[in-house]
């Protein structure tokens, strides 16, 4: 019975740490924000920092506690941009006061990522490994093209649709065009704040932690780590996949809609919703620790800040942001690493017993 | 009525028989082996038992309720729990979480109910740890808790997935050679464990060994598998002494 208290005592002042370390990240961005000391671009960053961390952490549910390998990230991120934006382009008279307007667009771009999550996880989850990355990589890319060539508008008749121009929607007199195919959407009301964005993150937090520390949570790790043995005691293999997928795409999704409402454009490019995103995303997941959701904050965070604070060093930059993303890996796990890991956390646990 | 009753079980793969016009039948309680060369068919068996594969013809009746062609799942809840012959543990995850999985369908909330830590999520957790402790005691495994499942030692895995395998509250224990890769020690001491298993959980269990110490020591009965058809079955003492048996597997 002690250790069974103990065991849980100690997972939860981890979480308890995370969720510490997020509160504490905020309040001393604030003061430092109250103080005047963060430059201008720095402040541009915060926003999107706040969201990278959300995409790293619910992509850690997939790629880490789910143990599937998906590559489609951005595209779930997509979708719960645009239809959010949609939602607030056409709101924004009807719903004058921004917080309420905003909170319904995190709602509706969450759910419309959660709903393709699952659209997309029934047939994509049959396969594994490789062939999964693949699939979900090709229809990241499938959504965000998609969504170049729609012209969405509306009039007094309702919505028209068209994949030419905006000329063929037939719009009546006074009738707005939302989506101009590759245009994008103008034009969307800029409710995201910092305050929002930590919000958003430590909600993430506690969906992924608490269902990662659950019956469910156990389920899916179960099913990760043997699938036949899973199966043999009575647990639905492909329910669970599924909710973990798309839990995973519908928190992609409130990130996107983060991301929307940042920018007074919103369009649909490689940059921001193509696969080099979901690499990115990868890359925090991975060099935070697959599974490990602090981990998964820390290098969101870090990642993001390092290009712009190594920015005074110009052309060798991106060269120094790769050294470092080697030097982390061979670190964290290679052997070598590993045994340098090892005579660091004993050097410290000498020193702890000697001063003791 | 017999707990397990199979009637001319058969699976083809492709050409391959291999299993044909297999019966068996267990009496609740019994303590039953399957033996055989290798490749027999012993494990397919096993596999037809437990819905990983569906038989081509024959029937498989659980407790007076046809199971056959179901999907693995709905076996496991109609009450079979199996352990495989290559250890399958949930290898990440801790000895008493192991356990947990395997309480996952009898102790339920919903997804929602354990994001939102509701009252309920602490009531049934609590329940569920118990139990998972009982059984671990059971077994010896209660200070190994915290483990991770993959750093017990191979004797240990092997109990943990026996515990993993009764958490689902069987009705038929099948067991794909518990004493695999055990020294001799290890051997006595599962021949014990298994003795009050059945005395204990008052569990019927169905087991595959070559171990013919085990074998001899624990089952009352057996049936003897060659090239997929049964070779004799019976009382065990009766079993190991037929000249059939002696000359295809056992050996002068």
């Amino acid at each position: 019975m002690k250790t069974k208290t103990r065991n849980l005592s100690k997972t939860t002042r981890s979480n308890f740490i995370t969720y510490g370390m997020v509160v504490a990240a905020y309040i001393i961005v604030e003061i430092c924000l109250r103080a005047g000391v963060v430059s201008s671009l720095l402040e541009g960053l915060l926003v999107p920092l706040c969201m990278y961390v959300i995409l790293a952490v619910s992509l850690n549910l997939t790629v880490g506690i789910s143990g599937e390998l998906s590559l489609g990230h951005a595209g779930f991120m997509c979708v719960g941009a645009f239809s959010s934006a949609i939602f607030s382009k056409c709101m924004e008279t009807a719903i004058p006061v921004s917080g309420i307007r905003f909170f319904l667009a995190i709602l509706i771009g969450t759910v419309f990522a959660a709903v393709f999550g699952i659209l997309i996880g029934v047939p994509v989850l049959r396969l594994k490994g490789d062939y999964l990355a693949i699939v979900t990589l090709a229809f990241g890319e499938i959504i965000k093209n998609v969504v170049n060539v729609v012209y969405l508008g509306r009039d007094s008749q309702g919505f028209h649709i068209s994949t030419k121009d905006t000329l063929s929607l037939g719009l009546e007199e006074g009738g707005e065009v939302i989506i101009k195919g590759p245009q994008g959407i103008t034009g969307t009301p800029n409710d995201s704040t910092f305050l929002i964005g930590i919000i958003l993150i430590l909600v993430t937090l506690f969906i992924v932690i608490n269902l990662i520390n659950s019956r469910t949570g156990r389920a899916v790790m179960a099913i990760r780590d043997n699938r036949i043995a899973a199966e043999s005691v009575g647990i639905n293999v492909t329910k669970y996949k599924l909710l973990a997928f798309s839990v995973s795409a519908a928190l992609a999704g409130t990130a996107g809609v983060l991301y929307a409402h940042n920018l007074s454009t919103l369009q649909a490019q490689p940059k921001n919703f193509g696969y080099n995103m979901s690499i990115t995303i990868l890359v925090f997941v991975v060099l935070g620790g697959i599974g490990n959701i602090r981990g998964s904050v820390i290098a969101a965070v870090v990642l993001t800040l390092l290009p712009e604070l190594l920015r005074s060093l110009n052309d060798y930059r991106m060269l120094i942001y790769a050294v470092i993303l080697i030097a982390t890996m061979i670190f964290t796990s290679s052997p070598g690493g590993q045994h340098i890991q090892e005579r660091i956390k004993q050097f410290f646990e000498r020193r702890k017993t000697k001063e003791a | 009525m017999a707990l397990l009753e199979v009637k001319n079980l058969g699976i083809s793969f492709g050409g391959l028989r291999a299993v044909d016009d297999f019966n068996l039948t267990i009496e609740q309680g019994e303590l039953y082996g399957l033996i055989g060369p290798n490749g027999a068919g012993k494990t397919t068996i096993f596999n037809l038992l437990t819905g990983v594969y569906k038989p081509t013809d024959g029937y498989i009746m659980l407790d007076g309720e046809n199971i056959t062609g179901k999907k693995t799942i709905e076996i496991n809840r109609h009450g079979i729990a199996r352990t495989f012959q290559n250890i399958r543990l949930f290898s990440e995850l801790s000895v008493l979480d192991n356990v947990k999985v395997g309480l996952h369908n009898h102790h339920p909330y919903s997804t929602l109910t354990g994001i939102l830590r509701l009252p309920k999520y602490y009531r049934v957790e609590k329940e569920m740890n118990e139990r998972a402790m009982e059984l671990l005691k059971v077994f010896g495994l209660d200070q190994e808790a915290d483990y991770k499942a993959s750093n017990l030692p191979y004797g240990q895995q092997r109990k943990l997935e026996i515990a993993r395998a009764l958490a689902t509250d069987p009705k038929l224990l099948l067991l794909d050679e518990p004493a695999a890769g055990m020294n001799p020690n290890e051997t006595q001491e599962l021949m014990k464990t298994i003795r009050f298993v059945r005395d204990e959980f008052h569990m019927t269990i169905l087991l595959i060994e070559h171990d013919m110490k085990l074998v001899s020591g624990i089952c009352e009965k057996l049936t003897v598998l060659n090239f997929g058809q049964v070779l004799a079955e019976g009382e065990t003492t009766t079993v190991l002494n037929d000249p059939k048996v002696i000359a295809a597997y056992l050996g002068e």
